[in-house]
């Protein structure tokens, strides 16, 4: 994968742009680095046959992505991945890990039969969209000077002031979705029997 | 910043989730793989903000509403499979074939695991509430 996309910013790099390909910024050396942490601890996540090893894997992909968002000047939209994935999803995961008796060590039928069939779609659809979307933003570039778009202030700012109704009908989904997972989860009481 | 750069990493990430969701066999595993697909579109979302420079930030807002709706999907999906798992006793997403449209397709892929009888019983349930239904 980082091999296709070293392959696409060389493709990028034979067509000179203003600012220049070939003298990158370090804001896009850390970009770069931390996306290829990012990727690969991705793929180990999906590749392991350790279940728990998979999980733990992921609390890194999330990381990198947190990282990634305040390369991007989204300081808010960073903290608040680092809260809800890191903090409670990936725990939420590894509860439902433990819950379901999942095998500690390795587990040789992780993976389905149909694996190869996914390597081709996937491989197929990554290959795709990684050259539209080089071929559509190779001359595009982000402006990152000037104050941070997705600082605290700003973002509460925008949320409360143009998203308000959206905000609020989120917590309506989120009450639904509690209530909805305790009913779920719940073992029938003796009235159902 | 160039806008390839998170655009490339975007779609990576997205295909690597759809690399697991099509070939992990856990239903957990496949949770985690759809996480990793929802991320990938939310750092498309912010890079596309921040390039942007819109008014209303509709990236940044919409990213967290992601960010929220990927919360409650979480908890709903972990119940739905803790609650297959306390009925089947397995949490293996191939083995969950009582929907299936024929016979053969209803035959499990490998019987030979330790949980193959109480899989037989529960599709030979299902067999005969197919039967049922067609009488």
């Amino acid at each position: 994968m980082t091999l296709a996309a070293t392959a696409a910013h060389a493709a990028l790099a034979a067509h000179p742009a203003p600012s220049g390909f070939l003298s990158p910024t370090g804001v896009e050396i850390a970009f770069l680095l931390v996306g290829i942490a990012t990727l690969g601890a991705a793929l180990v996540t999906v590749t392991t046959k350790q279940l728990v090893h998979a999980a733990l894997w992921l609390v890194v992909a999330l990381g990198g992505l947190a990282v990634e968002y305040l390369l991007l000047t989204a300081e808010f939209i960073a903290w608040v991945q680092v809260l809800i994935y890191v903090g409670s999803v990936v725990v939420l995961l590894l509860f439902g890990l433990m819950l379901t008796r999942a095998p500690i060590g390795r587990s040789p039928d992780a993976d389905s039969g149909n694996r190869w069939a996914a390597l081709g779609v996937a491989v197929a659809a990554a290959g795709a969209l990684v050259w539209v979307v080089v071929d559509a933003f190779r001359t595009t570039w982000i402006d990152l000077d000037g104050p941070a778009q997705g600082s605290t202030e700003a973002t509460g700012s925008f949320l409360f002031r143009h998203w308000v109704l959206p905000f609020e009908a989120l917590s309506v989904l989120l009450l639904a979705a509690l209530v909805g997972a305790i009913v779920l989860s719940r073992k029938r009481g003796k009235e159902q029997s | 910043m160039h806008l390839a750069y998170p655009a490339v990493l975007a779609a990576l990430l997205f295909c690597t989730g759809l690399y697991g969701v099509l070939a992990r066999r856990n239903a957990i595993l496949v949770l985690m793989s759809v996480e990793l697909m929802l991320n990938a579109v939310n750092l498309n979302l912010v890079a596309f903000d921040v390039w942007l420079r819109d008014a209303l930030h509709s990236g940044q807002a919409l990213t967290l509403f992601t960010i929220a709706i990927a919360a409650a999907e979480i908890g709903i999906g972990l119940a739905i499979v803790l609650a297959v798992y306390r009925n089947r006793g397995s949490s293996d997403i191939d083995r969950l074939r009582d929907t299936a449209e024929t016979d053969a397709a209803e035959a499990l892929p490998d019987d030979e695991s330790g949980t193959g009888t109480e899989d037989q019983a529960t599709a030979a349930a299902g067999k005969a509430k197919k039967a049922e239904a067609t009488a």
